[in-house]
């Protein structure tokens, strides 16, 4: 199952910030089921690599100290309009998703 | 499927270990391209898990660091965090220090700018480190957040 993830490039001075929102639970497999009294296998986002133009500028690693839907940012540099902006991630059981941009 | 994640887990930590130990390799190095479990653990202290991460631990604080956090917040599920540094940084981590898990996040950075920003869970209330490596060494600073309800499950 895809997960919607988002993607969002704010202009901030000559720099731009880049924020990516991904629906995701972020279990960390210490929380019980209030009905089964059985815990919730964790599955959380282990990583998430941002490429501009093709190169990754950044690669943020994470577990379930991360909340749920996760709202990670980050900044590039020197982007000029057009320029490509990629994002995919990965989490403990194996999913992925992306998303792709462009500067305006 | 485990048999994977478990050889994965112990070459980490076997790489880190000779690492840290022969002070040769630098294991930021090789950690850049793998995700590292150990970094996560829970029961372990801010240092270790700095140390697989980061593969360092000596911190020194640093006024060009600047953390934009609430200064209590009400739901410790969802605690908004964003790092700001005017260092060439390499890589941006945040800790929250009493958390089972310290680390909750760190990113690696070639050609980003100096912010990160992520929403973490906290259990309670703590100090939260922005550790940022620049220059092969490691910068921090620190803000206390405090938690009145927990989110680290339970």
């Amino acid at each position: 199952m895809a997960r919607l993830t988002k993607m969002k490039i704010k202009k901030a001075g000559d720099k731009h910030q880049v924020l990516v929102l991904v629906n995701h639970p972020m279990e960390t497999g210490r929380r019980k089921d209030s009905k089964t009294g059985q815990l919730i296998p964790a599955h959380f986002i282990q990583s998430m690599a941002f490429k501009h133009n093709g190169k990754v500028v950044a690669e943020a690693n994470m577990a379930s100290g991360v909340s749920k839907n996760p709202l990670i940012g980050i900044e590039i540099l020197n982007a000029k309009a057009g320029d490509k902006v990629d994002i995919s991630w990965t989490d403990n059981k194996g999913e992925n998703g992306s998303a792709q941009s462009a500067i305006k | 499927m485990k048999r994977r994640t478990f050889l994965k887990g112990s070459l980490t930590s076997g790489v880190l270990a000779v690492a840290a130990g022969a002070g040769l390799l630098k294991p930021s190095q090789v950690l850049a391209a793998a995700y590292s479990e150990a970094a996560f653990k829970t029961e372990i202290s801010a240092e270790e898990a700095l140390k697989a991460a980061l593969g360092m631990s000596d911190m020194s604080d640093s006024g060009d660091i600047q953390i934009k956090a609430p200064l209590q917040a009400e739901n410790g599920a969802v605690v908004p965090i964003k790092v700001q540094t005017s260092l060439p940084a390499e890589a941006i981590a945040i800790v929250a220090v009493k958390n089972p898990a310290p680390l909750t996040t760190y990113v690696n950075l070639d050609g980003a700018g100096g912010f990160y920003s992520a929403r973490i869970k906290m259990g309670q209330t703590s100090d939260v480190h922005a550790v940022v490596k620049s220059g092969g060494k490691l910068m921090k600073a620190t803000q206390q957040i405090k938690v009145t309800v927990g989110g680290c499950g339970g």
